[in-house]
């Protein structure tokens, strides 16, 4: 870790986004994390993303648990609302943030023991319910807090650092959220921002449960010759499926592509998601076929990557509960405590 | 594009944008810390190693160092680097002790120096410790030459001179032969010496020619002239109105000096813009803080006189144009004449160069400008025992090119008496010593001081203006010194990169506060320049491109804007990053002398 804050010194052609902020002004304290972390790099990546989006940082509530991911919350987004919950609960804290202001911008980050271990059942309802959320889990297969034990997305096969060979089949987050019904699926990984920054993009325009499993290496435990989560092996086994290009109403379309390599997928709020076609089959919009892809290509030593899953008219949670559009917060007395009558109607419709 | 040689000096040293930029090579971060630490004398001693007169630079010195300091690119001003530089000298202790030592025993060589200007006294300060006796000539009855007689009192004492002229001519080796004035080279050259150096400066200011100037005669002087009367007491007043005519720094010191001998309305004429003034910005500041209107545009028609007596000047309004190559012309603005009534004129328009006392016969020959036929290394003339520098060499410069003309000279001459190849340079001393310490830990201090440059106090106007000899900036107190000290960025400690060690993880890209870091596929360097994080727009700073990473992408490193701060190196996992000080010294005849601090 640093001890020296970073300077407030930037580059003098630094650009504006639309609301007169630079890239800059999206950052938070400096990382304690070890030098290297791939955790740092998603958080450039959200910073990116969110600048580009010109997403006004105070209406972004940043949510997240325990853990090296967990931490990351402090350095980004300074100027958003944050809330580190207990180890896990992250997802049900969101929920209920969610359900009390519909109008931020949700973002949980959390990590793959956070995620598929001791809150994996949180995770899983959370995508399951619906909630309008980017949810990423800042995934390096190991227990970087306490010393690199093995996590549950630690590949079966996968050496630790001091050469244990991990015998337990692997959690793969990306495929739960597939089945469970998130509505964006993507994978990524941390040391490729070209591919990482354009799908948070996408996600935290999504109406809906957006999923982001990054791949991200432990540069302290998980980081050597055998492990699955490592730059170079990481590098070595990535397949692509697209490359995903967020555009607003207002971007001018300048790249032209050949007939079939494009697919554009227009979301609720009128920004487009156009797809470069990587491979050929890959067809997003089909859940069962993204299934299926993902547990074949795994068979064949392959770690798939890109926007694996996007229904383009999803529901979220609040449309399922058809609870009430305005925030908690600007509703009035009378609305939220709309007295005993009220309640007796109520209770008569459960009779 | 070919990665970057890190080897070749001038790589890292083109990074040092101040010490680049210095005539001298001065290594100005490497001061500026010993100042920081409260070093004074060690900071010094490596300013006087390199640019030999650092009290009177720290007041005078035309600072090519301040426009390239890379501060002045990151935020809005440089850093103060010449009156940090004066803060070293005011604040020292006794260095006497610390000066190279001269030899008992001389080599047996004897070298002429014409003139005691700032080059001559470079020459017999890197000559004499090597046993060289030195025979300095000059018209004048004291050393400093130009830096004793034309620069106003008032922002150089006499006592910084003296003391700083001392150390070279007062510890032996050196003769002075003051108050001798040479008027021929040839009966010099007969003396015997080994080898001649010309540092006579370019002692001749050029005049106004319009009508009515021979009949004011009286009121009308050559600024240079005219400054040098003032410094040495025999001006002591001036009219009440006076014009400056010209826009150079010897027209901002003739306006600031009529302002303390009188002069109530003082203005300066240039024919040129406002802009493109020769005056270095902050001497106009100064002279428009006192009071001195500068008009622009007005060309010298006539000057106006009652029989004899000077009661003004007529100009020319005039306008700049461009032709299709950017030449500008003036030409009439088609404007009435202006019409300045004054008491006073002084002409400040220039200087010209004359060697009346230089035989055309010894094979030593002149260009078309007057100024003799060099070799720009080598100094040396088309006689070969004969070497020039300072104004004398290539028309009219300042102290600083003086000095480093001495010490080109000094190594010429060295190498010519001792029967060696003058153009076989030395090369300069470079080296790169890692600054790490612990993890995070550097040997510099890497925090990134956030103040504005101070303000230099002066003193205040109704003292200053009454007295011509009185120093009007007061200098930074250590506090303020130490403050302004912290803004320099260390440039000279580099960032060096080891493509092998690296893992690309992007950690150095995400913390670089100023984006200069990128790993892409390489390029042609055009191209590269715009596919950086930030685009690199300023072509003078160069990319520093590394290859052999596992990808097959290169690392391309914009120095431009780069705060040294270390941040990459810190959060580097693998160490493939390392802040490393880059040290240069400049070839000279004489080894360094300074302690040189921790590395």
């Amino acid at each position: 870790m640093s001890f020296l804050p970073k300077p407030k010194l930037h580059h003098p052609k630094l650009p504006t986004n639309d609301l007169g902020f630079t890239r800059r002004d999206y950052e938070g304290a400096i990382s304690t994390l070890c030098a290297g972390c791939g955790h740092d790099s998603i958080s450039a990546a959200i910073i990116q993303a969110c600048w580009e989006l010109s997403i006004e940082p105070h209406r972004v509530a940043k949510m997240s648990g325990i853990g090296c991911s967990s931490k990351t919350p402090d350095y980004f987004l300074g100027a958003s609302h944050g809330f580190n919950s207990v180890h896990g609960r992250m997802p049900s804290v969101l929920t209920g943030a969610n359900l009390a202001n519909r109008d931020l911008i949700y973002l949980g980050v959390s990590g793959d023991g956070d995620s598929a271990s001791i809150g994996f059942g949180q995770f899983a309802h959370s995508i399951r319910r619906a909630v309008n959320m980017t949810y990423i889990v800042e995934n390096n297969g190991v227990y970087g807090l306490t010393k690199g034990q093995f996590s549950a997305t630690s590949d079966k096969g996968s050496k630790a650092k001091k050469g244990t060979v991990n015998t337990d089949e692997p959690i793969d987050l990306v495929g739960i959220a597939l089945q469970l019904g998130a509505s964006y699926v993507a994978r990524s990984f941390s040391g490729d921002k070209a591919q990482l920054v354009p799908l948070i993009k996408g996600a935290l325009r999504h109406p809906g449960p957006a999923f982001i499993d990054c791949i991200s290496p432990c540069v302290a435990f998980n980081n050597h010759e055998g492990s699955t989560k490592s730059y170079d092996f990481v590098r070595e086994h990535n397949e692509a499926m697209n490359q995903l290009d967020v555009i607003l109403g207002r971007d001018a379309i300048t790249t032209e592509y050949a007939p079939g390599e494009v697919r554009e997928v227009t979301q609720h709020d009128g920004s487009v998601l156009r797809l470069r076609k990587l491979h050929n089959q890959y067809d997003p919009t089909d859940r069962v076929a993204a299934m299926h892809h993902l547990h074949e290509r795994k068979a064949a030593g392959e770690i798939v990557t890109g926007l694996l899953f996007i229904d383009p008219d999803p529901q979220d949670l609040h449309a399922h509960l058809d609870t009430v559009a305005a925030p908690l917060n600007r509703l009035g007395t009378a609305d939220l405590v709309p007295g005993a009558a009220a309640l007796a109607k109520v209770n008569a419709a459960l009779r | 594009m070919k990665p970057t040689d890190i080897q070749q000096p001038d790589t890292f040293h083109k990074v040092v944008d101040c010490q680049w930029a210095c005539p001298a090579h001065t290594p100005v971060p490497e001061y500026i810390r010993l100042i920081a630490a409260g070093r004074y004398s060690d900071a010094y001693m490596v300013n006087w190693h390199s640019n030999v007169f650092p009290g009177i630079l720290g007041r005078t010195c035309d600072r090519p160092c301040e426009p390239a300091c890379r501060r002045g690119r990151v935020e809005e001003e440089p850093v103060a680097i010449c009156r940090l530089k004066r803060v070293a000298a005011d604040n020292k202790a006794d260095i006497r002790g610390r000066l190279t030592p001269i030899p008992a025993q001389g080599n047996g060589k004897r070298v002429a120096c014409i003139g005691a200007g700032p080059s001559s006294l470079t020459v017999a300060r890197d000559l004499v410790p090597l046993g060289y006796e030195v025979h300095v000539y000059d018209g004048a009855a004291q050393g400093g030459g130009f830096i004793r007689s034309q620069i106003p009192r008032f922002r150089l004492p006499a006592e910084v001179i003296d003391e700083e002229v001392g150390y070279i001519t007062d510890r032996g080796g050196v003769v002075t032969h003051y108050g001798q004035r040479v008027e021929s080279l040839k009966a010099l050259l007969d003396e015997g010496f080994d080898a001649v150096f010309v540092g006579s400066g370019a002692p001749r200011g050029r005049e106004l020619d319009v009508p009515g100037r021979a009949e004011a005669a009286e009121h009308i002087h050559i600024g240079i002239d005219w400054l040098s009367s003032v410094s040495f007491g025999h001006v002591t007043e001036v009219g009440k109105r006076v014009i400056v005519l010209g826009g150079g720094n010897t027209a901002m010191d003739c306006c600031r000096s009529a302002r303390r001998l009188g002069g109530e309305e003082v203005t300066v004429v240039v024919r040129s813009g406002f802009e493109e003034m020769k005056a270095s910005p902050w001497e106009k500041e100064d002279a428009l803080r006192e009071g001195i209107p500068i008009r622009n545009y007005l060309v010298p028609k006539q000057v106006l006189h009652d029989q004899g007596r000077l009661t003004g000047m007529v100009f020319e309004k005039v306008r700049a144009e461009y032709d299709a190559k950017g030449r500008r012309s003036l030409v009439p603005a088609g404007e009435p004449d202006v019409t300045i009534a004054a008491d006073t004129v002084l002409v400040a328009i220039g200087q010209e160069n004359a060697f009346p006392w230089i035989e055309r016969d010894l094979g030593l020959e002149f260009n078309r400008w007057g100024l003799p036929v060099l070799d720009e290394a080598t100094h040396q003339s088309t006689l070969p025992k004969a070497f020039f520098g300072g104004d004398a060499a290539f028309g009219p410069k300042n102290i600083i090119w003086a000095v480093a003309h001495g010490h080109a000279a000094a190594i010429s001459i060295d190498l010519f008496c001792r029967g060696e190849d003058v153009r076989n340079r030395p090369p300069p001393e470079a080296r790169l010593i890692s600054q790490k310490m612990g993890i995070h830990e550097w040997s510099y201090d890497n925090d990134v001081s956030p103040d504005l440059r101070f303000k230099v106090p002066h003193a205040p106007d109704e003292v200053a203006l009454r007295d011509i000899t009185l120093e009007v900036e007061l200098g930074y107190d250590r506090e303020m010194a130490f403050k302004e000290a912290e803004r320099c960025l260390n440039c000279d400690v580099q960032t060096v990169f080891s493509a092998k060690l690296c893992i690309e993880c992007d950690a150095c890209v995400d913390i670089c506060p100023t984006d200069c870091i990128t790993f892409t596929a390489n390029g042609e360097e055009a191209d590269l320049r715009q596919r950086l994080k930030a685009p690199a727009l300023n072509l003078d700073q160069a990319l520093y491109v590394a290859d052999g990473l596992k990808t097959g992408r290169v690392m391309v490193k914009d120095e431009d804007v780069c705060l040294h701060c270390g941040m990459c190196a810190e959060r580097c996992p693998t160490g493939a990053w390392d802040m490393q000080k880059f040290i240069l010294e400049a070839a000279k005849s004489v080894p360094p002398v300074h302690a040189a601090a921790a590395e």
